[in-house]
């Protein structure tokens, strides 16, 4: 049993159809990295997971039932989802952003209720905001940013969490920083995330379960990365001559390219 | 577990009830509230022929004499309410589409809908000389044809604001050349009555046109401030809104919808008032520095901007009768221009 899981999926953006006849299947509690080259849909399956695209054939599935069929409010209280780029609204504070995570538990009397700040208070104190909630949003840097955007999606109290490209627009600092906050949520909070990750490496030393696509084949490996994460399989993904060893600080797979190979090219000299 | 965070804002919970308020926006509110009444006030006593306040109030309740009952009720009162309602109605109309495009730009004058519910009112007021009633259904008719066409053309994988805006401009003068040539066809008489109606004014208003507007805005009013919350979300981007939970295409389409119901209204009862649906949400949301739509605040500005507009023109220019939509394109324009010269400096009119 698993809470989330797709079937049969076929995915087009108006004809151009990016992934076809797809199955994947979430593990509950997992670090679930879905990684690829560009174009291969690893973004529009998570995309479809989070029911912002709908399937042309296939359907996902939450709780067993199709994710259509249930209220958008009730799935919100299920899955949060991380977009690539959120808006941020003008005059806004920090707090009353987190504060919105609530609005799929609220009603129309009851729009701040003692609970809503106990939760807002939590997710705030998890990804570190605290101290910025009377800040304007539009002041922060951008990995402030990322992380009050992500105290907003955990106030929503979901099991699952998405996280489209979650480290884009960060630099390297403030990209370890997020990943090493959302492993803390899948360790000692015990949510699932489903993460789409650029970097292969990242994705090796921080996902519990993997999944490698490949554009117009689908999913070519999934798995524990330690287990599938091969040179043969980087170069099959990415077409990239590498070699695989452990990564000095954690054990997990480490991707080495090879090094640049001197093609001799006959230009005269001069 | 650390103490709850303090988020900006005023904590009210009863019972089952709770929310929280934004001082500010609560007394830029209050103080539009006052500013509306006493406008109100100065518009019902002041004139050609003057009364006290205690007259007014003779009339309003039943206890009148004959002059100023007539004064009072027929003349200033209908006009004045028709002025808030109308305000009220453009303001909300503006805040809603301002939101959903996230462009100061958008507003129903400048995207065609009010050209186009100006099309259905002209077209009754030619063709069958029609009633109020039936002048406001015209408009209605035109208003949310037009909004098909220019949401139908804009649409493209949803919904993008500048694509919104540009399609609508187009849309708008299309309308307008098709309202000058109705005119061209119609009676002296029609052509007369179209033309006046379309500076836009609230001159010889009456109850005909509060009950027409009125009932549009009972209707609507509460629903679009429903969707205020919704509203609020869809402007950090339809994924972020659908991933809170909130059926982005439906509200938008309805959130639509009660813009274009406003704006037809509004524009069947006073004619296409320029500029004011554009302004005033703009004004409010800086009055009330507060995040979300804030269509209360842009309701209470625009009645007060119309009202304070109409008074103006009837005492600056009187004994000449000059429509309010003059007055608020002169402003509305100058306005315009710093909006454009702003945003363009923030590099968000692209």
């Amino acid at each position: 049993m698993t809470r989330l899981r797709a079937e049969d999926l076929t995915l087009a953006y108006d004809q151009r159809t990016v992934v076809e006849g797809l199955g994947v299947t979430i593990p509950d509690g997992s670090f679930t990295v879905i990684v690829g080259p560009n174009a291969c849909g690893k973004s529009t399956l998570l995309k479809a997971l989070a029911r912002m695209l709908k399937p042309t054939t296939g359907a996902v599935y939450l709780d067993s039932e199709v994710i259509t069929t249930y209220r958008s409010k009730e799935v919100a209280r299920r899955l949060g989802l991380l977009p690539q780029t959120s808006i941020a609204p003008g005059g806004i504070t920090v707090g009353e952003l987190v504060a919105r995570g609530r609005y799929p538990h609220q009603r129309l009397l009851k729009q701040w209720s003692e609970q809503d700040e106990l939760v807002v208070t939590e997710a705030m104190r998890l990804t570190n905001v605290l101290d910025l909630a009377d800040r304007m949003l539009d002041e922060l840097s951008g990995g402030q940013r990322q992380r009050v955007w992500l105290a907003m999606v955990l106030a929503q109290e979901t099991a699952i969490l998405l996280l489209d490209e979650p480290t884009t627009f960060l630099d390297i600092a403030h990209q370890i920083e997020v990943l090493d906050l959302c492993a803390d949520l899948h360790e000692e909070r015990g949510h699932t995330l489903v993460a789409v990750l650029h970097d292969l490496n990242q994705a090796c030393r921080y996902a519990t379960h993997l999944i490698a696509m490949k554009p117009g084949e689908g999913i070519v490996a999934q798995g524990d990365p330690s287990e599938i994460v091969t040179a043969e399989l980087v170069e099959e993904v990415f077409g990239l001559p590498c070699r695989v060893v452990p990564d000095p600080e954690t054990g997990t797979p480490l991707i080495v390219p090879l090094k640049r190979q001197r093609v001799s090219v006959g230009v005269a000299a001069g | 577990m650390s103490a709850p965070v303090k988020i900006r804002g005023r904590v009210v919970r009863t019972g089952g009830v709770s929310f929280r308020v934004h001082d500010r926006a609560v007394v830029v509110c209050l103080a539009l509230l006052a500013a509306v009444v006493g406008i109100g006030l100065v518009t019902m006593t002041t004139g050609d022929f003057e009364l006290t306040v205690s007259d007014v109030v003779k009339s309003l309740v039943g206890q009148g004499d004959g002059a100023s009952d007539f004064i009072v009720l027929t003349l200033r009162l209908p006009r004045l309410l028709t002025g808030i309602l109308v305000g009220a109605a453009l303001a909300v109309s503006g805040g809603i589409l301002q939101s959903l495009s996230g462009n100061p730009l958008a507003s129903p004058d400048i995207i065609g809908f009010t050209q186009g519910a100006a099309t259905g009112a002209i077209l009754v007021i030619v063709l069958v000389d029609g009633s109020m009633v039936q002048i406001g259904a015209g408009a209605l008719v035109g208003g949310v044809a037009t909004a098909v066409v220019v949401y139908l053309l804009a649409f493209k994988q949803g919904v993008q604001g500048f694509r919104l805006i540009l399609i609508g401009i187009g849309i708008s003068f299309i309308m307008l050349s098709l309202n000058k040539y109705l005119v061209t066809r119609a009676s002296l008489t029609d052509a007369i009555a179209v033309q006046a109606w379309q500076v836009g004014g609230l001159n010889g208003r009456g109850w005909e046109h509060v009950q027409v507007v009125g009932a549009a805005v009972a209707v609507l009013l509460p629903l679009a401030l429903h969707f205020g919350r919704r509203l609020a979300l869809m402007e950090m981007g339809d994924a972020t809104a659908k991933g809170l939970g909130v059926n982005a295409e439906r509200t938008r389409l309805a959130l639509i919808a009660i813009s274009v119901g406003l704006a037809a209204v509004a524009t069947a009862a006073a004619g296409p008032v320029s500029f004011l649906a554009l302004a005033a949400p703009q004004l409010s949301r800086r009055l009330t520095g507060s995040a979300g739509a804030g269509l209360f605040a842009a309701a209470l500005m625009g009645a007060l901007l119309l009202t304070a507009g109409d008074l103006a023109v009837q005492r600056l220019f009187s004994p000449a009768q000059l429509p309010v939509g003059i007055a608020t394109g002169a402003l509305g324009g100058l306005y315009l221009i710093w909006l454009l010269a702003h945003e363009w400096r923030r590099g968000i009119a692209r």
